[in-house]
């Protein structure tokens, strides 16, 4: 990671008007997914289409207005790429919310997401117009990190801790529950990565080698070693194999990335082996969970069995290259088609064409986040940029890759379409760091005294002429 | 509504949605190839990053500062040559310049090249590198004689 970035040949420019035409798109994608949703469920463009497709382009103008002002230079499409995925998880949630009324299991997950989206644009917005520079967050690496394994211990305290779904994962306060693990995520990227800036030319240059491969030396695998603790803590006692792996994968990739040492893929890949074995032995669920992955059919009518898997992967079966439509799919037989599975869903109505544009958006979003780390100029914000974008990489390879059945199950939410407010908010946040990381590392070094420097020109000019 | 405008509804959806994706793609490759190059880097002579490369050290332009010098604080006199640029301000041991200053931090401030202008950034520092009398929160462009301050130590970029 040289300090003086190769591409810091060219000056960047600030692409608000493309930003500005991507997102009109976007809405046309999020609004015209809401107006299809109404004409296949109920024959007609739903009512509200005006007051829902007003609030939606509200919400996006004034983040893009905001972004306009107080982060002029900001990538132009990872906006975007975020309106669009939230606006059509949103009319995916209506479409399921109508379905759920019809069995008489009523829900109003796309309202509540709804609101959970203003909570998180205003707090994008917050964010953008308070953190003028990501910098300053280099001097909260040990608080962020303390902050991070408090929230990730808070749902073990009695009173405010609880259960769903066999996963110790939410807090409940005041009426609302709340996954503090979401915002666990961000605060453990900004520890690692003050913490990697300054360690990590211990961590890069001791050690031995070993069959082509630099080992690193015993005593630097403190860190590591505390990582990969906290990953099976989760693992062990909260009983949620999806975040204990996006813990694990997040650290490993962003020491990989600051020490540029295939080493530490080597010792973590090890650890991760260990782990699983050691998980599969000890922890039924993640047997269960492997042998689903491996014969689903044999375990669909055992209890735990493979029964949601297995529909979802009829149900995307059966939408086939373009879906079957909305309103003529089954995702109600899918349990939780509303969050970790809301990707079968959208496999079964609208077909790998629109599960692979989701993809893609996903890809872009993290391939941004990479291309923020290129250009970004001090090491911090390039290690922040990396680590974000890793969570958005390892969250939705694990959850699409399970739902596909690609790898075993771990349960995930789908950043910005599943329903939860917890992971939406956190999520747009994660949006607005990375803006400004843009912002800072495209906006073109400013120059101070033009007329100083060029005084001092002539004047030495003038001794050349003489001499 | 017929099974045929429903197709038709699905179609134009599908076709939205990869609208969308194909226009964001095109504004990354557009971002890509399309950003202007600076007067300073079209002016001749090679890219900044020919800078750290092992080929021939670029020849300082005439009237362009050569080293950095220490002016005022703990370490008057100290000087650092911007031939090995970038050159990193602090108390730590692999500073380029090194300084006894209690109020300078262990990785302080930077002074790196882009084209032919100089700058300096601030590290994260705990009390921060000002130009003049501004705290600078971002990447500035030093001339000769402008006066940077670390702690209470004020460095030049002199001839």
């Amino acid at each position: 990671m040289s300090q003086t970035g190769t591409l810091m040949g060219f000056v960047h420019r600030r692409r608000r008007g493309a930003e500005l035409f991507l997102l009109v798109l976007a809405l046309a994608v999020g609004i015209g997914a809401y107006a299809a949703v109404g004409l296949g469920l109920e024959g007609q463009v739903p009512a509200d289409i005006v007051g829902y497709g007003g609030w939606l382009t509200a919400l996006i103008v004034a983040a893009h207005v905001t972004v306009r002002i107080v982060a002029p230079y900001a990538d132009p499409v990872l906006l975007p790429l975020v309106a669009a995925l939230n606006g059509f998880g949103l009319a995916i949630l209506r479409r399921l919310d109508i379905t759920y009324e019809a069995l008489d299991d009523p829900h109003t997950f796309a309202r509540q997401q709804l609101v959970w989206m203003t909570l998180g644009v205003v707090l994008f917005i917050v964010t953008l117009v308070l953190m003028r520079d990501h910098r300053v967050l280099q001097r909260f690496t040990y608080t962020a990190g303390l902050t991070g394994i408090v929230l990730l211990v808070l749902p073990f305290l009695p009173l405010i801790g609880r259960e769903i779904n066999g996963a110790r994962i939410w807090i409940n306060v005041a009426g609302f529950s709340f996954q503090p693990g979401e915002v666990a995520k961000v605060m453990l990227v900004i520890a690692f990565s003050g913490y990697l800036v300054l360690h990590r030319d211990a961590l890069a240059l001791a050690g031995r080698r070993v069959v082509f491969v630099d080992l690193p030396r015993g005593r630097d695998l403190g860190p590591i070693m505390a990582m990969f603790g906290i990953s099976m803590m989760i693992l062990v006692l909260q009983n949620d194999l999806g975040s204990s792996l996006l813990f694990f994968g997040l650290f490993l990739a962003m020491l990989y990335v600051a020490t540029e040492r295939p080493g530490w893929l080597v010792v973590g890949a090890a650890l991760f082996a260990a782990g699983a074995l050691a998980a599969y032995t000890f922890v039924g669920n993640v047997q269960n969970r492997f042998n689903f992955w491996l014969d689903p059919l044999d375990y669909y009518d055992d209890s735990p069995g493979s029964f949601q898997l297995v529909e979802a992967l009829f149900g995307q079966g059966w939408g086939g290259l373009i879906g079957r439509g909305f309103g003529d799919g089954f995702p109600e037989r899918v349990p939780f088609a509303y969050s970790d599975f809301i990707v079968s869903t959208i496999g079964e109505e609208l077909g790998l064409t629109a599960v692979m544009a989701i993809v893609l958006c996903y890809g872009l979003i993290v391939e941004r986040a990479l291309r923020i780390a290129l250009i970004s100029r001090d090491g911090f914000g390039k290690l922040m940029a990396v680590g974000l974008g890793a969570i958005f990489a390892l969250q939705v390879f694990v959850v699409i890759g399970g739902v596909t059945g690609l790898i075993p199950l771990t349960g995930l939410t789908t950043p910005f379409l599943s329903y939860g407010g917890s992971s939406l908010v956190a999520n747009w946040v994660v949006i607005a760091l990375l803006l400004r990381i843009s912002d800072q590392a495209r906006r073109p070094a400013p120059r101070l005294d033009p007329v100083d420097e060029s005084a001092a020109d002539s004047e030495h000019t003038q001794v050349v002429k003489l001499r | 509504m017929s099974e045929l405008t429903l197709f038709l509804v699905r179609v134009a959806f599908l076709a939205i949605l990869w609208i969308f994706v194909l226009s964001a793609i095109s504004v990354i490759r557009s971002d890509m190839f399309g950003a202007r190059v600076p007067e300073t880097a079209r002016g001749g002579g090679p890219a900044p990053t020919g800078r750290k490369g092992n080929g021939k050290p670029k020849k300082p332009r005439r009237g362009a500062p050569t080293h950095l010098l220490v002016v005022e604080g703990d370490n008057p006199g100290t000087r650092a040559e911007l031939a090995d640029a970038p050159l990193l301000i602090g108390r730590g041991s692999d500073a380029a310049i090194k300084l006894d200053d209690d109020y300078v931090s262990t990785r302080h401030a930077r002074v790196a090249a882009s084209g032919d202008e100089w700058f300096v950034e601030d590290l994260g520092s705990t009390n921060g590198t000002y130009v003049g009398p501004v705290r600078i929160t971002q990447p500035t462009t030093i001339g000769v004689g402008v006066q940077v301050r670390v702690g209470k130590t004020i460095l030049e970029l002199r001839k």
